[in-house]
Formats: C-alpha cells, sequence, structure tokens
C-alpha cells in the first residue's frame, strides 16, 4: 500500500498548567498502514495516553493538538471539525479504553451500548442492528450471545467486559482501532486470549491497530512496528524484530533488562535498573530527555539530538551512532 | 519437601479453610463460598513462596488470614509452632507484615513519610520518641530513601518510592515474614526491577520469609524459591521453583506458564487452551474444579475430586498423576466450547 491509512508528523501537545506548559507530547512522526498493528510503549507519563486521545480528537477543551501533519485516509485531522470528528469516531476509527469497569454504561443494557453506533452511523433497522451485535458478540467469543443483550455490565465478568468492548469497536467495522492498554486490568490468562483475539480480527478484518501498553511482553507477541516513547519523543522506532533483537537508544536497552525473561534471566539475580526518574515536562526541555538517568550519557548530550537511521525503517534518538558510547563521543 | 531442614517451619497452615455467606440479590437466599479450601501449606525460614493464580482464586483471603484480619472457619494458622487464635493479633503483627499492592492507596494522605513509618512502634509502645526517630532514619536507610522525605507526604512522592516507605514501614518491626500482595503491580517496569532488587537484598540482609503474592510467573520464577497454585480455593500445585519451571505437572500450572507473554519478537501471542472463563466460586464445579476449562480432562474428572499426588518437589492435585486409582487411563472428556 503505498499511501499510510495514517499519517502523523511532528504531533505536539501543550497542556497549560499552573507553572508554564506542560510539554507532554513533543513532535512525534509516525505512519500506520492498513493491516498494521503498532505499539506504543512507554512509562507512565511518557504521554502515549494523550497520543491515542490526540487522534481521536478527545482531548479536553484547554488542551490544543498541533501537528504539521495527521491525516487519516486524507481527511485532514488537525482541520477537523467536532461534526467531522463525531462522523469518524465510532464508524471509521474506534477506541478501546484500559477499564472496561468504568467505560461502560452501568445504566444502560449491553445490548444497548452495542447498538448505539450502527444506529448513529449506519442507515439500518433496530432488527439489523440487533442481529450484528449478536453476530459479533460472538465473534469475540460470547456464548449465549442473544441472552447477552439484555445484560448490564456489571453482571459480565471482567474478562466479558472487555469482549463486549472490543465487539462494540467493531460494530461498524472501522479502519482504525486504537486500544489503550486494553489487557492491563485483566488476569494473564484473559489476557492472552483477549490478545489473540484482536490480533486474528485485525487480520481479517484488515484494520490497522494502535496498541499503547507498559508491558513489554505484548509489544513483542504482537506489534509490526514499535514506537518507544519516552519524556513525550519518541525515542526508538522500528519492526518488532529490530527494536527486541537490536535495541539501540540506551532507554529501550535499560527497560528490557528490567523485566525477568524466563530461561534468560538468572533466577535470584539483580535485575538490571533506570535510576533516577523521569524528568519534569513543565518549561522547555534541551537536549536528550533520558539523558540524566543514561548510563551513556556525554556532554553533547544536551545539545540537539540527532535522528539515526541505521537500517530502512528503524530510527532511534542518540549522540551516540550505535547507542553505545565510543573513545570519540566521550572526548 | 526435603527433611534435611530440623528446623520447625516459621509458618504453617494446618487444613485451613474460609467460608463466607454471600446473598445473590435482594431476595436471594445466601449462599456459601468457600474462598479457602482445605489448604494446608508450611514455609521455613528464608523461603519465598510465591503464590500465583487468577483474581478470585483466594490468594488475597490467604493473606488476609495470615496477617489475623480474618479468621479462618476451620483449621489452624502456626507461627514458630504457636497456634494464632483470635486473642494475640498484636503478638502476631510484630511476627507477620503486609506489603500491600496499591502504593497510592494504602498510605494515609494526612500522615507525614515519618508518622506512616513509625506507627507500628508507637502502637506496639516500643521506645520513646527519640528512639523511635533514629529507627525511621535508619530504615529509611536500608530502603534506600533519602533522610529529608521524613517530613513530606506521600502525595509528594512517586509510586516507586511510596512503594519503598510501604516497605520501611513494614521492617521496621522486625518481622520474620513479610506477606507482599503484588507489590509491583502498580509500578512501572524500571521501578519494579528496583523493588524486586530491594525485597532480595533485604531477604538475604535480614534472613526474612516472604508470601510473595503475583499474577505475574515472570516475577515469581525470578523471586521465590517455592511456588504454589491456587484455584478455586484449593493449592493445585506447590512444588520447588525449578520443578515448576522446568517441569509442571498440573494442566492449570502449564496454561499458566503458557500464557507468560516474553519480549520476543515474533512469537506470537500463545493459546492457553482454557476455552472458559474462571468459574463463578459459589456454584464450583463438581469433581475436579478444573476440568472444565481443562485440556486434557477425563470422564472421572468431572464426577471424583483429586486427591493430592506426592511428587518429588512437592505435591500436585490431579487424576493425570494418580496412578495408584488407576486414574490415569480415562477416557477423554468432550469439553464444552462455552464460555
Amino acid at each position: 500500500m503505498s499511501t499510510p491509512l495514517l499519517s502523523v508528523k511532528d504531533l505536539t501537545i501543550d497542556i497549560p498548567v499552573g507553572g508554564g506548559t506542560l510539554n507532554a507530547v513533543r513532535g512525534i512522526d509516525f505512519d500506520l498502514n492498513r493491516g498494521e498493528t503498532l505499539c506504543i510503549v512507554g512509562e507512565s507519563g511518557s504521554g502515549k495516553s494523550l497520543t491515542s486521545l490526540a487522534l481521536m480528537g478527545l482531548l479536553g477543551g484547554k488542551i490544543k493538538p498541533t501537528a504539521t501533519q495527521m491525516e487519516f485516509d486524507g481527511i485532514d485531522l488537525t482541520k477537523a471539525n467536532n461534526r467531522t470528528m463525531r462522523t469518524l469516531r465510532g464508524d471509521r476509527m474506534a477506541m478501546i479504553f484500559q477499564e472496561p469497569m468504568t467505560s461502560l454504561n452501568p445504566a444502560f443494557t449491553i445490548g444497548n451500548q452495542l447498538m448505539e453506533a450502527l444506529l448513529l452511523h449506519r442507515n439500518v433497522g433496530k432488527e439489523a442492528a440487533r442481529a450484528r451485535a449478536i453476530e459479533l458478540l460472538e465473534k469475540v467469543g460470547i456464548t449465549a450471545a442473544a441472552s447477552r443483550l439484555s445484560q448490564y455490565p456489571h453482571q459480565l465478568s471482567g474478562g466479558l467486559r472487555q469482549r463486549v468492548m472490543i465487539a462494540m469497536a467493531l460494530m461498524c467495522e472501522p479502519e482504525l482501532i486504537i486500544a489503550d492498554e486494553p489487557t492491563t486490568a485483566l488476569d494473564v490468562t484473559i489476557q492472552a486470549q483477549i490478545l489473540r483475539l484482536l490480533v486474528d480480527l485485525g487480520r481479517e478484518m484488515n484494520m490497522a491497530m494502535i496498541l499503547i501498553t507498559h508491558d513489554l511482553g505484548v509489544v513483542a507477541r504482537v506489534a509490526d512496528k514499535v514506537a518507544v516513547m519516552y519524556a513525550g519523543e519518541l525515542v526508538e522506532t522500528g519492526s518488532a524484530k529490530e527494536v527486541f533483537n537490536a535495541p539501540m537508544h540506551p532507554y529501550t536497552r535499560g527497560l528490557l533488562r528490567c523485566i525477568p525473561q524466563p530461561g534468560k534471566t538468572e533466577r535470584g539475580a539483580r535485575l538490571g535498573t533506570i535510576p533516577g526518574i523521569v524528568p519534569n515536562l513543565v518549561g522547555g526541555i534541551t537536549g536528550c530527555p533520558f539523558r540524566t538517568r543514561c548510563d551513556q550519557a556525554v556532554e553533547a548530550c544536551r545539545t540537539d539530538i540527532p535522528h539515526r537511521n541505521p537500517v530502512e525503517n528503524h530510527r532511534f534518538r542518540c549522540v551516540h551512532e550505535t547507542g553505545h558510547r565510543t573513545a570519540e563521543t566521550t572526548v | 519437601m526435603s527433611t534435611t531442614e530440623p528446623s520447625k517451619p516459621v509458618l504453617e497452615l494446618r487444613s485451613v479453610s474460609k467460608t463466607y455467606t454471600v446473598k445473590q440479590g435482594m431476595f436471594g437466599k445466601p449462599k456459601p463460598l468457600t474462598a479457602v479450601n482445605d489448604v494446608s501449606l508450611s514455609l521455613n525460614r528464608g523461603e519465598v513462596l510465591g503464590l500465583v493464580g487468577e483474581s478470585g482464586c483466594g490468594k488475597s483471603t490467604m493473606a488476609k488470614i495470615l496477617l489475623g484480619l480474618e479468621q479462618p472457619t476451620s483449621g489452624e494458622v502456626l507461627v514458630d509452632g504457636e497456634v494464632i487464635g483470635a486473642t494475640d493479633r498484636r503478638t502476631l503483627a510484630r511476627r507477620i507484615q503486609p506489603i500491600f499492592q496499591d502504593p497510592y492507596s494504602s498510605l494515609n494522605p494526612r500522615k507525614s513519610i515519618q508518622d506512616i513509618i513509625s506507627l507500628p512502634l508507637r502502637v506496639h509502645g516500643i521506645g520513646d520518641s527519640a528512639s523511635q526517630d533514629k529507627a525511621v532514619r535508619e530504615i529509611l536507610d536500608i530502603v534506600g530513601l533519602p533522610q529529608r522525605v521524613m517530613r513530606t507526604y506521600p502525595s509528594q512522592m512517586s509510586g516507586g518510592q511510596r512503594q519503598r516507605v510501604a516497605i520501611a514501614r513494614a521492617l521496621i518491626m522486625k518481622p520474620e515474614i513479610v506477606i507482599c500482595d503484588e507489590p509491583t503491580s502498580a509500578l512501572d517496569v524500571s521501578v519494579q526491577s528496583q523493588i524486586l532488587n530491594l525485597l532480595n537484598d533485604l531477604r538475604a540482609e535480614f534472613n526474612l520469609t516472604y508470601l510473595f503474592i503475583s499474577h505475574d510467573l515472570a516475577v515469581v520464577e525470578h523471586l521465590a524459591t517455592r511456588v504454589a497454585v491456587m484455584y478455586l480455593g484449593r493449592i493445585v500445585e506447590e512444588s520447588s521453583v525449578a520443578g515448576l519451571f522446568d517441569r509442571s505437572g498440573h494442566p492449570y500450572t502449564q496454561a499458566l506458564l503458557k500464557s507468560v507473554l516474553t519480549p520476543e519478537a515474533g512469537k506470537g501471542v500463545p493459546d492457553t487452551e482454557l476455552g472458559m472463563e474462571y468459574p463463578n466460586p459459589i456454584a464450583p464445579p463438581t469433581g475436579c474444579h478444573f476440568h472444565p476449562r481443562c485440556p486434557v480432562a477425563m470422564t472421572h474428572c468431572a464426577t471424583q475430586f483429586p486427591r493430592p499426588v506426592q511428587t518429588p518437589n512437592g505435591h500436585v492435585e490431579c487424576h493425570l498423576f494418580d496412578t495408584e486409582n488407576g486414574h490415569n487411563s480415562g477416557a477423554p472428556l468432550a469439553r464444552k466450547d462455552a464460555l
């Protein structure tokens, strides 16, 4: 596919706070093709959720995202008004939130909430919407789907609720799905089932998917493309194989050292750590935001950090050409 | 378990059960819910027992019983060979301390860090304010927090720092046993590794015994010396960490191990082969509780409760391993692949 479904260039999100401006997202670029899965991984506060909300046009009134380009299938999202966004949301792009407990309305039945999007966006009758809802509930692995339609969210377990959320997002066969930590609140066994379901459905319907998570295990298993986010910047992007097999940025390497890996990490051995905390994003940030916690930091990290592109489609931002400090860069 | 250890276990559970009465609906009849079902366990000094299982399996009820926050319906809890009754919660609290999952809700936001950490000392009336102050400074050093945080409040701290405060509060009483209930689930990975390293160091330094409750099997494999797998209130498999992770027996343990997502690109999401959702604990399935989800269930699994079978490293509760009753030769059970 020549033109990407979603193309973002230099997306910036500034939030006015008491002490100045919080630069939550600072100029990120990415493209996404149909049928591809992009995982954005990063620690809390790195701006991953804000990025997804900006794409959906769901940021609060005071927060204005700016971008040189933010296009969804030729539609300029930066100029789209509320009306355009409303026709897109739930129809061509849909979102799955982290907490199935709080993102379903407790006062309406599952059926009501499932059918709402279809009745709103498509010219169909109630009967057709109902049939579609049953079809999708069955597709996400819920049995006795017809009887579930009259149930309320509190009558379902966490795993079932998340399946309902997925079914709801799929009602209008969207071209883009954004899933913000879809399995974080679930048990590991259910997590594996839900992720399999998302991957299979994405492939079947040729959907593009953005998955936001902090779990590197999930990223490695699900992603085609990976974007590692730190302090509002994408510090490393590339295919899942490249990023996991040859991580270039010191932050990516640090994260991978932090998690115990069965079969690789010796039981009870010391785990790697990343000392320090995420920098304060209020006020301007110059140089590399990771330099205060980085074991490869040198004086040059205070200056502008070059984008490096060692292999096709694998990019990272670091003053070191290989991501490691060498004799020449130290001097 | 090896019998070379002559010392008595520091913590022992003997046939402990806990049953709650749950009312279903406004006019529903109260029904019993067995959260912990006849569990026997023992922990030796310096061991780390990892307790794993899905939500609702009774892990946290076990922790509450051990902390004396809940009384078992039947059975007894022994600490250093002494039975813990309803009367001596204080003695129990000196020996067993908890670290909870969420450092955002387990610290009182209106108390300073010094107040929070020294509270156990004041409750038990240990020392005067000067010596309590000294103890707080010492423990802050041990958990790696700077002295200046003493006057700050939880809201001014990051998640990792708060969890360090929770650890300091647990350790100031010099307990023998620490119950860690998902201590790193709410933390970022870079902070999680710091806390896990700290817990490991403290165990070596103070010869602590941990009961480590977690749903993250990679973390349990890393930290634990023994592992108990819980399913619907029963411990279905108990083994040394090497025994469990290298050659697990119970099909449920295998499914749990399969669901661990290691950061290896290109492997795809594993199929756990667990068809159904976790069953309702109010109406547990007949026979082996696990049989409706078990990929290798046999006909008699639906009717007969499996006996615990001794293994070289512990025990497993599954008909597959019960050779004496001829239980390993039944016909496979047709599974209702329903949710």
